[in-house]
């Protein structure tokens, strides 16, 4: 067992790949045989890499999911910030410049909507909780845009650790609803081209999630959506501790 | 070269990441501004010019490729590694606040999405005027 740890804890992105792999060649075949393609494999797989976190966190009672579990905490490095990002901005290699042109109004103007849709729709909920402080309800209203803005929020106007974890946990729900939720809606709000791709990018603005949901929906769009997601949690930032909080205090 | 390729592709991310970073702090919000986004820019203009043929043709542009490929695998890790418990477990407000979000904004793609089109009908419109 220790001979077992030992070369795991070594070689950990290397196991990483190997399970992840193994999870997606399982998925796939999951996908191909039993719904026939209808349930896109890596749809799948993300769904069974957030039960595996949900679980992971429960045994080992950390933050990171199933990267907290010695023998995998290659996870932690593979699906960490910076792998991700790298792997986003490498999905923009054959981009045309003209998609993203088409796009590019649409596109600034789904970040600003998507921040503050998100944002009173955060802080509706809050206030209906029975929730009165300005300070309370901004924070909250900011984690329903994504789990950053929430905690940046919060720590910028003094919030309560507890309100603060709310506002992440608020910015969690969101980020894993999109990613198992994109490929259901996808039909119905027409997101099946590169517009409507950026445009749904900013107005969701998780980029974990973003990236996730169009995974599984359609791999091409990806570096769509992502483009502009990658904006939103800046923006939210921005405007949560300081023109969207003196609109609730100026309301409340 | 293959490491050309993902050389680039590096390159690209840290720039950005340093603009997004300077940007934050002009801004002074404690967050990266876009920097990924930002990056894809760069490449996005790098893989479209003539300027970078060597750096993005044959075996250099496989190395962005490679890279581009492990991005479900990638964003599986990535979800295998969300603090899944402390999202249930932020009570029903968390739930509630994170469903409503989600739900609004997917409804308003469709509407945002029509902006678009008006848009690029425009412009082809005004292209085809000049073309005139």
């Amino acid at each position: 067992m220790e001979l077992i740890e030992t070369v795991f804890v070594r070689n950990s992105l290397l196991v990483a790949f190997a399970v992840v792999g193994a999870t997606l060649w399982i998925s796939y075949l999951v996908a191909d045989k039993f719904t026939h393609g209808r349930i896109h494999g890596s749809a799948i797989a993300i769904t069974l890499g957030l039960l595996a976190a949900y679980f992971g966190g429960k045994f080992t009672g950390g933050n990171n999911g199933v990267a907290d579990l010695t023998l995998l905490g290659g996870i932690g490095l593979m699906g960490g910030g910076m792998m991700r990002d790298f792997a986003i901005v490498a999905t923009a290699f054959g981009v045309k410049i003209s998609e993203l042109k088409k796009a590019g109004l649409a596109g600034v103007i789904s970040i600003f909507a998507g921040v503050i849709v998100s944002f009173f729709v955060g802080a509706l909920v809050a206030v209906a909780y029975g929730y009165s402080d300005p300070v309370a309800i901004t924070t909250i209203g900011a984690g329903a845009a994504t789990y950053i803005v929430g905690p940046v929020t919060g720590s910028a106007l003094g919030a309560s650790s507890e309100i603060i974890a709310l506002s992440v946990a608020a910015g969690l729900v969101k980020s894993i609803l999109v990613m198992i939720g994109t490929p259901i809606v996808a039909r119905f709000i027409g997101l099946n081209n590169p517009q409507s791709a950026m445009v749904f990018g900013g107005l969701m603005g998780t980029t974990s999630g973003v990236a996730a949901g169009l995974a599984a929906t359609d791999p091409k769009l990806v570096p769509y959506g992502a483009m502009t997601a990658t904006f939103y949690t800046g923006l939210g930032c921005l405007l949560g501790p300081s023109i969207l909080f003196f609109i609730i205090r100026a309301i409340v | 070269m293959v490491v050309y390729g993902v050389a680039l592709l590096s390159a690209c991310l840290v720039v950005g990441m340093l603009i997004g970073e300077a940007l934050g702090v002009l801004l002074q919000v404690e967050a990266n501004v876009g920097g990924v986004g930002i990056a894809m820019l760069f490449l996005v203009i790098a893989s479209n010019s003539a300027r970078f043929k060597s750096l993005i043709e044959g075996a250099s542009g496989r190395g962005i490729e490679f890279w581009s490929a492990m991005y479900i695998p990638i964003v599986v890790a990535m979800a295998a590694r969300q603090n899944v418990v402390a999202a249930f477990e932020g009570g029903m407000l968390a739930i509630v606040a994170g469903v409503a979000a989600v739900i609004v904004s997917f409804a308003l793609v469709p509407l945002l999405s029509k902006i678009g089109d008006k848009n690029s009908d425009e412009n082809t419109n005004t292209n085809n005027e000049v073309d005139a």
